[in-house]
């Protein structure tokens, strides 16, 4: 198993790869030092040209002759590994693949790395998306064609509150959510990045029409919430790798006591409220105030529910 | 030793790279690193990797280093860039260049071949001497049939080496290697393969996505392969609480993942203590492959029945359930709310008891693991029972503690 399970291996890593890009252009010609050096800073890390040039001008590795040639007969090239291919017969297996309908030519008899039933998403949401549904891998595809092309696209879709729209858009990205198992498309709207879900779009049409060239999505509108959390229930490490995948700074206060930064998009507030409520008391929003007033409101509501007596006497007052 | 931006182990810059991303408020004292040089030379490797998305803030502690990423504004994952720093020798690096150029001609040539070719065809033209013997080209060549970029065929008492033929074509592949290299649990093969590409299609983007996951490719895939060959294993763990280190051999059976915490974890059967354990993946430093397990189909079973009353990855060895009961008011327009209870129950039930009332239940393994959700419905909830009261208690304690903190007694919460 040693052999096929080697993925820290440095035939898949940088050097390697500015290597083969080296000599694959110092095939028909010598390069010079400065050559070498872009394609080093391109491929490898920003330490690599302390390295690399001098590695094969020096002769440490001797893969180039005095002139700057390849001593190499072809131009560098290399098998897939057994664990590539293990990989992409795995991926013939995830329904989401029909989405891409890749060729499967040359991973005949090739066993997959892993099962889809492997993997136990406990928390994944149960209502994700069609992906064996024949319309919806077509408009997926067109989507996809836009993107590639660069052209607008005319869509009819549902809104989550059930009415009918028919937009002309520009198509910036397809965006995927794991939590969710659902893909929105992201336009470019008036200003602003507006999603809307893959799932509610009832068909869509790839127009004549080029995105204008120079044309740069817009960014992001961002906010930011600040929390204070205390250390106890082993809150710290829960709180900091589950909002992880946001931009964020977290500063040690006391003893036990850290502040936090969070950047999020506005759009997703109703869902960050209820994933700061789930950490109950360890965690206190700090700032801006409105989400300070959506938890009080929450707590307020609550307190009616659990004790309409006191409800009772709030709204009396 | 000299530094290197090279790394032989990952497991060092594992730990580094996930306090520099988890954590970030750490100073260069706080590291668990043999010497404060030791921490440079990480910090430093780190920074010329992925120096974009390093942060630096200086406070009355010193200087703290921490890397963060809005992972829904990027184009790749960059931690994979750690995956692709492996350290190599002179020879390493020579001979793979050497050896796949010799036999790029369909050519199958024994190991005595290669190395004449090699002297004449290649070091013949060099400038600096290479000394280079047969042992240890026949390593390599035995290393590379192992990877499977090379076979091997007998011909007589030699062994011949030549390239492996069947594989795909790479760019039919473009667009979902531009997914899966960052929603596949092993994406970093995935970018292995873009990399071969020159690139890939910058079509999608990716919401609640952990990147950090990156970090235990290695592990994981280790894991797989065990599981694929249905073999027990010897995980080295470190625990995340206190650093301790302890060994435990187990049958792994599937990966747990959670998509709204980040954390992922390892089911397998404990031969020692006779049950189903869930171990992090974050935590597992080394998988150690062991025998083939006859009764992985048994065990497999076993998870059948364990998983059906299970919430997240809490049990208990007695296999005692907790009794769950949530009742929630469902307001005028706020359907949303039962669209919510289908879509999270996992393996719990929904039934509607009226018009504007809804009650949700489970029998699970440890109903205070489900407190963090039932909190996401504060405001909503008419009723909570549970069998464990205790769990009843902390939801109710916990309460009035957010009370307090947002506001004073109760009746200043408006």
């Amino acid at each position: 198993m040693e052999g096929t399970a080697m993925l820290f291996s440095e035939i898949y890593g940088s050097y390697y790869n500015a290597v083969a890009a080296i000599l694959t252009e110092a095939a028909a010609g010598g390069l010079t030092r400065r050559e070498i050096t872009r394609i080093v800073e391109e491929k490898a890390f920003a330490e690599s040209v302390l390295t690399i040039p001098a590695a094969l001008e020096k002769g440490e590795w001797p893969l180039l002759d005095k002139e700057g040639k390849s001593l190499l007969r072809h131009p560098p090239t290399r098998p897939l590994t057994t664990l590539e291919k293990r990989w992409l017969k795995a991926l013939l297996l995830d329904p989401r693949i029909a989405l891409f309908s890749p060729d499967p030519g040359g991973l005949e008899g090739v066993e997959p790395l892993y099962r889809p039933d492997t993997f136990v998403c406990f928390d994944q949401y149960a209502d994700g998306d069609p992906y064996t549904d024949e319309g919806y891998i077509q408009r997926f595809r067109r989507i996809l064609e836009a993107l590639r092309q660069k052209r607008m696209l005319r869509i009819r879709y549902r809104s989550r509150a059930g009415r009918l729209y028919a937009a002309d858009c520009i198509p910036c990205r397809l965006e995927y959510s794991a939590k969710d198992d659902k893909f929105r498309l992201l336009t470019a709207g008036k200003g602003k990045m507006e999603a809307v879900n893959l799932s509610r779009i009832l068909s869509c049409e790839m127009l004549e029409t080029r995105v204008p060239a120079g044309f740069h999505p817009p960014g992001r509108r961002e906010k930011e919430l600040v929390l204070l959390l205390q250390e106890e229930r082993n809150a710290l490490e829960r709180v900091l790798l589950h909002f992880s995948h946001l931009e964020k700074e977290t500063r040690r206060i006391a003893h036990g006591l850290y502040e936090i930064k969070l950047r999020y998009d506005p759009g997703d507030e109703a869902e960050l409220l209820i994933r700061v409520l789930s950490f109950g008391p360890v965690l206190e929003v700090q700032s801006p105030p409105e989400f300070i007033g959506l938890i009080k409101e929450r707590l307020s509501r609550q307190r009616s529910l659990s004790f309409p007596g006191a409800a009772q006497t709030e709204n009396g007052k | 030793m000299a530094y290197s931006e090279r790394i032989k182990d990952f497991g060092r810059i594992r730990d580094f790279m996930r306090s520099f991303y988890v954590y970030g408020f750490k100073g260069r004292g706080e590291y668990d690193a043999k010497s404060p040089r030791s921490y440079d030379n990480e910090r430093r490797r780190v920074e010329s990797w992925l120096g974009d998305y390093m942060s630096f803030r200086r406070d009355a502690a010193g200087k703290k280093v921490f890397l963060s990423v809005d992972s829904r504004q990027i184009p790749g994952n960059p931690l994979y860039k750690a995956f692709k720093a492996k350290s190599f020798t002179n020879k390493d690096i020579t001979l793979h260049f050497y050896i796949l150029d010799i036999l790029a001609g369909q050519s199958a040539l024994s190991a005595g071949e290669i190395i004449d070719r090699i002297h004449r065809d290649y070091l013949s033209r060099a400038d600096a001497p290479f000394p280079l013997d047969e042992s240890t080209l026949r390593k390599k060549l035995q290393e590379y049939a192992a990877l499977g970029l090379l076979c091997t065929q007998k011909d007589g008492r030699h062994l011949l080496y030549r390239r492996a033929q069947e594989e795909p074509s790479l760019p039919a592949w473009a667009d979902a290697l531009a997914f899966y290299a960052e929603e596949n649990p092993v994406g970093v093969i995935g970018s292995y393969l873009a990399d071969r590409l020159g690139g890939v299609p910058d079509i999608f983007r990716f919401k609640h996505h952990y990147i950090l996951h990156a970090l235990d490719s290695d592990i994981l895939c280790r894991l797989l392969l065990a599981i694929d060959g249905r073999q027990a294993v010897e995980l080295t763990l470190k625990s995340l609480r206190d650093g301790r280190t302890y060994r435990r051999t187990v049958c792994p059976l599937k990966i747990y993942s959670s998509t709204e915490a980040g954390r992922r974890y390892l089911l397998g059967y404990h031969y020692r203590g006779r049950q189903m354990s869930f171990y992090r993946l974050d935590a597992i430093q080394k998988v150690t492959p062991g025998r083939g397990e006859k009764k992985f189909s048994l065990y497999l079973e076993e998870w059948g029945r364990f998983d059906g009353h299970l919430w997240g990855v809490s049990a208990n060895p007695e296999g005692r359930l907790d009794h769950l009961e949530m009742t929630l008011h469902i307001g005028p327009g706020e359907d949303f709310l039962l669209q919510r209870l289908e879509r999270e129950k996992r393996h719990g039930r929904v039934a509607m008891l009226d018009g504007q009332t809804c009650r949700f239940s489970a029998d699970v393994y440890d109903a205070a693991e489900m407190l963090p959700w039932l909190r996401t419905f504060t405001g909503r909830i008419t009723e909570l029972r549970c069998s464990r009261q205790e769990v009843v208690d902390t939801f109710y304690a916990d309460l009035r503690r957010m009370e307090a903190m947002y506001g004073g007694d109760g009746h200043a919460v408006q």
